[in-house]
């Protein structure tokens, strides 16, 4: 099962080499953004890197067992590491880092100004961007105290991946807003006395948003534009820095997706995006894709035998080897497995096909067995085709492809298994084809 | 069942599938339902394979049965610029204050008096009478923001509270929470059975709860079918492998001996599955929330398999 027209993505060789200083993650919601974050810290640091990783939102026992849900927004070391390398990871607190840039920017009364004013709180708390925005400076601060060879950087999850390259100036752009500058005016000039030279016509304005919104609402948006004004400069300043480390020669871009419809064509997006500013693609991570060791069995054959089976009577009970427990185990029980009735208004304990095994034949197991085969084929099928699809338009991209676990990605074991994956691309060698 | 429907979950996890599938399954015979979106992303429009979403409400689909259903996306400058209007009759000045940006200072600077301004459309399509004094919408469904913002989103009192103490922005926030606070809305949460949404849904519960907002139910989505389970699985990996290779080879598979392994492990895959799953539903059940269940498309949603999904729905009770 080999993508036939794209290159691999060879991790390791990436993250190896030391020109290598940054890794992004980047991707569609729920893709496993955090996950390959994590692993690719992992496996680096095992392989003798001193590594930090920068998560923004892993799952919580993810973040427990690695030590860092304590959110100081500050990266701890993470312990159980094996080899010669160090891993660190903190997960990101988004108004913390708000909080820190404006008390590093301004003095401690104009700082307590700032912090107080419902504006900001609104602003530090929720603005569509902000936590972007702060991934974005976070990254700056970690790379700007070179204490790490390798900084990885998960992103926030937002509903498309180009929120991450956006964002931040979006909130540049905001910031600098004509209605912000209109409203500093007069404060720069001084308080009161600046307001009269505010036009007619603005004053008329102001006036009537204060009327809806409340005069307080006024004020405080004044006060707060006049706080933050000395630091606007600052703000921009370093937004764009970051931006430019981003397509500095030491960064890679991963793009994670699932093999599903909607997170490829959010890969592709983000894919031709990133060419459009010149920042580098390392490839496309494809995560959760399904393998099968009984690949030449096909979907429709493995249903036409369950049917097969289901007829009955082609192996009948004593036919062959069935052990004594066997036969112990297929003495014809009743068969009905108390069908529940409809469960709402709760939660249905379980769904009511599943039978119990004591009353299974081997013919009803087996068939059992071929029909979640076919189950498996079709998905197979599916993922490939959506694959195929990403390849004909992006076949200079290369590809790794992370198996799905049965279970979910919560520990040190788990990370592993995902960056053995990562590292081979999927081509496991336990038969999986 | 309560006329503002608002359908929450974390993201990803099928918000916009199941709002708009809910409003299908209540716009049953001679009934008529308005789906919003408060999101700017026009998923709406994408789902129903129409082009993008004026800031009008348009019929966009009926539903097996008659029912009719009515789609808006909500846009919270427009929003702005109306209430400017009814209120000021700004007339010209409006368009002034959107050239200098205020429109888009003040709905995007404090997010509660955006979300008032989306709330409070809605909940004005929720009241809305005829001549006749007949509701004209039987129910409105809104696809809201993920379960990490919906409390913040709803609440807009406590939110708006801090910003603007009088005036009309004020008053709507009011008005908007005697409806959102009543039985008159339920706030249903979409999660699926994994580890991260079903976390999610029980701290989205515990806040809209300590909120006092009206919880609905849980929709679990993308259910796959249970086909094997573990004792199954157990049995045949231990005592039957030789009688499984025997039904295998009898069934007409060539090459039965090197498939038992494989099939075997993907077996054990599978049952490790469901026993994640049956602890997810453990964890769902002990916040004790009505339910809902969608199955896994195989081939994924399009409007063929959104009026399946609203089928599915009206069969475990939605709308009746
Ligand atoms: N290859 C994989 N196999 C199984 N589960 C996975 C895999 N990758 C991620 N997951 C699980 O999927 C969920 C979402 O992953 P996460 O990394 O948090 O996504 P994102 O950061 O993109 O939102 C987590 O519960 C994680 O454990
Ligand atoms: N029951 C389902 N079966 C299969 N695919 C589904 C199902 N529900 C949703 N999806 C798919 O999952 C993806 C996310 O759904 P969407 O409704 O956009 O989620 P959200 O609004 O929560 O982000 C879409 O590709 C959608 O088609
Ligand atoms: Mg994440
Ligand atoms: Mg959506």
């Amino acid at each position: 099962m080999t993508l036939d027209s794209s290159a691999r993505l060879e991790v390791d060789p990436l993250i190896d080499d030391p020109a290598t200083r940054i890794i992004v993650c980047c991707g569609a919601g729920g893709v496993g953004k955090t996950t390959t974050a994590a692993a690719l810290g992992v496996r680096a640091a095992e392989r003798g890197r001193k590594v930090v990783v920068l998560t923004i939102d892993p799952a919580r026992r993810l973040a427990q067992s690695m030590g860092i849900d304590s959110l100081d927004n500050t990266p701890r070391r993470v312990e159980g590491i094996e080899g010669g390398g160090e891993l660190h990871a903190m997960m990101l607190d988004m108004k913390r880092t708000f909080d820190e840039i404006v008390e590093a920017h301004a003095d401690a009364e104009r700082a307590r100004a700032i912090l107080e004013n419902p504006f900001y709180q609104s602003l530090s708390a929720g603005f569509a961007g902000t936590q972007e925005y702060m991934a974005m400076e976070k990254l700056g601060q970690l790379r700007a105290r070179e204490e790490w060879d390798l900084i990885i950087v998960d992103t926030p999850p937002s509903r498309s991946a180009l929120d991450f390259l956006d964002a931040p100036k979006r909130l540049g752009s905001f910031l600098d807003g004509k209605f912000i500058k209109l409203l500093m005016a007069p404060a720069k000039m001084g308080g009161r006395a600046g307001m009269k030279f505010l036009n007619v016509g603005m004053s008329m304005m102001t006036g009537t948003l204060g009327k809806l919104l409340g005069g307080q609402l006024l004020r405080d948006v004044q006060t707060f534009v006049a706080a933050m004004d000395t630091m606007f400069g600052g703000f921009r300043t370093r937004a764009d820095a970051t931006y430019r480390l981003l397509q500095a020669p030491g960064t890679a871009f991963m793009v994670v997706a699932a093999p599903e419809r909607d997170a490829l064509r959010e890969a592709a997006y983000f894919v031709e995006r990133l060419a459009e500013e010149d920042m580098p693609l390392a490839g496309l991570v494809l995560n959760r894709v399904h393998v099968s060791g009984a690949a030449r069995l096909s979907a429709e054959r493995a249903l036409a035998a369950a049917e097969n089976l289901d007829e009955g009577g082609i192996v009948d009970q004593g036919h062959g080897k069935t052990g004594v427990r066997d036969a112990a185990a297929v003495s014809p029980e009743s068969p009905s497995a108390g069908h529940s009735p409809e469960a709402h208004p709760q939660v249905a304990e379980e769904p009511s096909e599943s039978k119990n095994s004591r009353t299974q034949t081997t013919q009803e197991m087996t068939a059992g067995l071929l029909r979640l085969h076919a189950e498996r084929m079709q998905v197979l099928a599916r993922e490939q085709r959506t694959r195929d699809r990403f390849t004909a338009l992006h076949p200079e991209v290369p590809v790794a492809e992370v198996p799905a676990l049965p279970g979910d990605v919560h520990d040190l074991v788990g990370l592993r298994a995902i960056g053995d994956r990562l590292a081979t691309g999927g081509r496991a060698p336990a038969g999986a084809a | 069942m309560s006329r503002l429907q608002v359908v929450s979950g974390k993201g990803g996890t099928g918000k916009t599938t199941v709002a708009a599938a809910l409003a299908l399954a209540l716009a049953t015979e001679g009934k008529r339902t308005l789906l919003v979106e408060v999101e700017g992303r026009q998923g709406i429009a994408q789902l129903f394979e129409t082009e993008a979403l004026p800031y009008e409400e348009r019929k966009i689909a009926v539903a097996s049965g008659g029912g009719e259903v009515f789609a808006l996306a909500i846009d919270a400058e427009r929003a702005l610029l109306d209430y400017l209007q009814m209120f000021y009759k700004l007339g010209s000045a409006g368009r002034a204050l959107k050239k200098i940006g205020a429109i888009d200072f003040a709905t995007t600077i404090a997010p509660g008096v955006r979300d008032v301004l989306l709330t409070g459309k809605a909940c004005e399509a929720v009241r809305r009478r005829d001549r006749q004094g007949r509701y004209v919408y039987d129910y409105v469904v809104m696809d809201a923001p993920p379960t990490g913002r919906i409390t913040r989103f709803l609440n807009v009192n406590d939110e708006v509270a801090g910003l603007a103490r009088i005036g009309p922005i004020h008053n709507q926030a009011q008005a908007v929470m005697r409806v959102l606070k009543s039985p008159e809305t339920a706030v249903h949460l979409v999660t699926l059975l994994e580890e991260m949404p079903v976390q999610e849904t029980a701290d989205g519960v515990a806040e809209l709860r300590a909120a006092d907002l009206p919880v609905g139910n849980a929709i679990v989505n993308m259910v796959r079918p249970h086909l094997l389970d573990e004792d199954a699985v157990h049995d045949a990996a231990n005592g039957r492998r030789a009688a499984v290779t025997d039904a295998l080879k009898a069934a007409g598979v060539t090459g039965a001996a090197g498939l038992v392994t494989p099939l075997l492990e993907q077996a054990a895959e599978h049952a490790e599955r469901v026993e994640l799953e049956r602890e997810q539903r453990k964890a769902l059940n002990a916040l004790e929330l009505g339910a809902y269940e969608l199955p896994m498309l195989s081939e994924g949603v399009d409007l063929a398999g959104l009026y399946q999904l609203a089928k599915e729905l009206r069969k475990q009770g939605a709308g009746s």
